[in-house]
C-alpha cells in the first residue's frame, strides 16, 4: 500500500494498469487498495496546483501564527475546528515553537486578510496573540517548483 | 590543402555519427520531448559533490600519481570485492578519464596491426573506431533479438580465427539493455579457456541491473581474470558523467602497458573527481540503490506501455534504455525516428546508430521523470495509432 501511495502522491495521473506494471501486482489489487484508502480517509482528495500569480493579481495569501490558550481536557481541538470552518482558511496546523496554530488564508486583497485577522481571528476568546505573514512569492509548493525549472542541459545522445 | 588526403585515413574513414544532424535539428525545434540522452537525470549525490568542494577548499589541485590516488584505488578494490566478488589489488587498478579512456588504453595496449577484435552489435559507438585506430580489424557479431541480444557461444565460436586477439563484452548493454547472467558468461568462458584471447569487459552499467540476481563480472569466472580487462566508472551508477572518472582493472603485465599510454596521453585523471569518488564508493551504496529503484519503476512503466501501443521491447534487464521493436510499423529505424520527431515532437534514437544490427529497433532512454515519460508515451501512442490508419 505504501508503494502505491508514494507513487500516486507525486504522479496522480498514473492509471491502475500502469501502477500495477510498475509494482508487479495486479490491476485489481491496485484499484482495490486505492478504493480502500479513499474509504478509510487515507487518500484525502486530488487537487490541481495552480500558480494563480500568473493568472491575475487578485490572489493573496498569508500565514497567520496564533497563540492560543488550550482548553482543559480538549486542548486545541475546539479552536482549531472553529478556525478550520472559516471559508477563507486553506490550512490549519498545530505547530511547536513560539506559536501554537499556523493558519493559511487565501483572499483577494491584503486588506481582506488584515480585516479577517482583526475582526474574526483576534477576537476569538482563546486567541491571545497573532502574527500575520503575507506570502510574497511561492518558490515551491507541495514539492513542485513554482519558479522556472533548470533546463535539461543534457545534450549527448550516445 | 586537401585535408582528407593528408590526414590519417583511418580516422578520416570513420563516419561521424549520422544521427548528429538529426539531433541538431531536434534541439532547434520547440516543444520536443526528448528520450534520447545516455546519462542519468539525477544530480550527483550531495555528499560526493561536497567531497569535491572540500578537496578544492583544501587546495588539492595537483596531479595525482599516474595510476590514481591510493585511497581511491583501495576503495575501488573493496567495492569490486563487496559488490561483485572480484579480487583485485591496488596495483591492478588504474584510474582513468571515464570508461572512455579505459577503452582506448585497453585497445592500444592489447592490439597491433592485423589483429582481429570481436565486437557484438548493436553496441556502444566507440569500440569499433578505437579498435581500428589501434590498427586492428573489427569482426562484428550481430546479436539477435530472440536471444535477448546476448552473445551466444555459437556466435562467438563462429567469429574466432587465428588472428583473434580481443573480445569486447559490452554487458549490461547500451543500447539494448541486455544482461549476461552467470550461465551465459559460463558458456562464453568455456569457449575462451585455453585460448590467448583477451576480453575487454565494459561493465559501466554493472550497478544498473534489475531482477533478483545482481550483475556478474566475467572476471569472477574461473580462468577469466588472467585475460580480462575490466572497464568501469562513476558516470552511470553514481550519476557523475561530467566528472569524467572511471577505472580499468587488469593483470599487472597488461596494466603496465596501459599505464604507459595513460601516462603519456593523460598524466593523471582529474584530482577533484578522484577525491569525490572516494566518497562515492565508501558512502553511497544507498544512494545508488535509490536511483536504481527509480530507474526500475520507469523501466516497468515503459516496457508495459510500449507493449500496449505496439512497440514491444523484450524484457531489458539492465542499463536505463529499452530497445523497442518497431518492425511492425513498416518503417526503417531512421524513418521511424524522423517521422516521430516531425509529426509528434518526440525524440528517440534509431537502433542503427549502434550498428546495422539495430535496424528495426529504436533506443528509448528512461533517465527522465515519470511525468516526462508519460507525456512522451501519449504522443507515441498517437503516432502508432496514426500509422495503423
Ligand atoms: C557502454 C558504455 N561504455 C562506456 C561509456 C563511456 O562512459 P564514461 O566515459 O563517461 O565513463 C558509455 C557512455 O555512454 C557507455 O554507454
Amino acid at each position: 500500500m505504501e508503494k502505491i501511495l508514494s507513487l500516486i502522491e507525486k504522479q496522480p495521473m498514473l492509471t491502475p494498469a500502469q501502477i500495477a506494471a510498475m509494482l508487479d501486482i495486479s490491476e485489481q489489487e491496485v484499484a482495490e487498495t486505492i478504493e480502500r484508502c479513499k474509504k478509510e480517509g487515507i487518500i484525502k482528495g486530488y487537487r490541481t496546483l495552480i500558480d494563480w500569480d500568473k493568472v491575475s493579481s487578485n490572489h493573496v495569501k498569508a500565514l497567520i501564527e496564533l497563540r492560543v490558550t488550550p482548553k482543559k481536557g480538549r486542548g486545541f481541538e475546539e479552536i482549531a475546528q472553529v478556525i478550520a470552518d472559516m471559508e477563507e482558511v486553506e490550512a490549519v496546523t498545530l505547530i511547536s515553537g513560539g506559536y501554537d496554530l499556523l493558519v493559511e488564508i487565501k483572499a483577494k486583497t491584503f486588506q481582506e486578510i488584515a480585516m479577517l485577522v482583526a475582526k474574526r481571528l483576534s477576537p476569538l476568546d482563546d486567541v491571545y496573540g497573532t502574527k500575520t505573514n503575507f506570502v510574497l512569492r511561492p518558490y515551491k509548493v507541495s514539492g513542485v517548483p513554482f519558479v522556472e525549472e533548470d533546463k535539461d542541459e543534457r545534450g549527448l545522445f550516445l | 590543402m586537401n585535408y582528407d588526403k593528408l590526414l590519417n585515413p583511418v580516422i578520416v574513414a570513420e563516419k561521424p555519427s549520422g544521427i548528429r544532424r538529426f539531433f541538431d535539428m531536434a534541439s532547434t525545434m520547440e516543444d520536443c520531448i526528448v528520450l534520447g540522452v545516455g546519462e542519468p537525470d539525477f544530480k550527483t549525490p550531495w555528499s560526493i559533490r561536497e567531497a569535491g568542494i572540500t578537496s578544492l577548499e583544501k587546495g588539492r589541485t595537483f596531479y595525482t600519481s599516474n595510476s590514481g590516488l591510493i585511497p581511491l584505488r583501495k576503495e575501488i578494490c573493496s567495492y569490486l570485492s563487496r559488490r561483485f566478488d572480484l579480487d583485485y589489488t591496488t596495483d591492478e587498478v588504474m584510474v582513468t578519464v571515464g570508461g572512455s579512456e579505459g577503452i582506448d588504453a585497453c585497445m592500444r595496449a592489447v592490439l597491433a596491426a592485423g589483429d582481429e577484435v570481436i565486437v557484438p552489435y548493436p553496441s556502444y559507438v566507440s569500440y569499433g573506431p578505437m579498435a581500428r585506430l589501434a590498427g586492428a580489424t573489427v569482426v562484428p557479431v550481430n546479436t539477435k533479438a530472440e536471444n535477448s541480444f546476448r552473445l551466444t557461444a555459437e556466435e562467438l565460436k563462429a567469429a574466432i580465427t587465428p588472428k583473434t586477439k580481443l573480445l569486447v563484452l559490452p554487458y549490461p548493454s547500451n543500447p539494448t539493455g541486455a544482461v549476461m547472467r552467470r550461465e551465459h558468461l559460463e558458456e562464453i568462458a568455456q569457449v575462451l579457456r585455453g585460448t590467448d584471447i583477451f576480453v575487454m569487459s565494459d561493465e559501466i552499467y554493472a550497478e544498473l541491473t534489475y531482477g533478483d540476481e545482481k550483475h556478474v563480472s566475467i572476471a569472477s569466472i574461473d580462468g577469466m581474470k588472467e585475460r580480462t580487462i575490466l572497464i568501469n566508472g562513476f558516470s552511470k551508477a553514481h550519476a557523475m558523467t561530467g566528472w569524467r572518472l572511471g577505472y580499468a582493472c587488469a593483470p599487472k603485465p597488461v596494466l603496465a602497458q596501459m599505464l604507459k599510454i595513460h601516462q603519456f596521453a593523460i598524466m593523471s585523471a582529474p584530482t577533484t573527481s578522484q577525491y569525490a569518488a572516494i566518497v562515492a564508493l565508501s558512502q553511497c551504496d544507498e544512494a545508488v540503490e535509490e536511483m536504481r529503484s527509480q530507474y526500475n519503476l520507469r523501466r516497468k512503466l515503459l516496457t508495459s506501455e510500449l507493449k500496449r501501443i505496439g512497440m514491444p521491447c523484450y524484457d531489458a534487464e539492465g542499463t536505463f534504455y529499452v530497445f523497442a521493436d518497431i518492425r511492425g510499423s513498416g518503417l526503417s529505424s531512421e524513418e521511424f525516428c524522423e517521422r516521430l520527431m516531425f509529426e509528434k515532437r518526440v525524440v528517440v534514437v534509431p537502433g542503427t546508430a549502434f550498428g546495422d544490427a539495430g535496424e528495426g529497433f529504436v533506443r528509448i532512454s528512461y533517465s527522465y521523470s515519470i511525468d516526462h515519460i508519460q507525456q512522451a508515451l501519449r504522443r507515441m501512442e498517437e503516432f502508432m495509432n496514426g500509422l495503423k490508419k
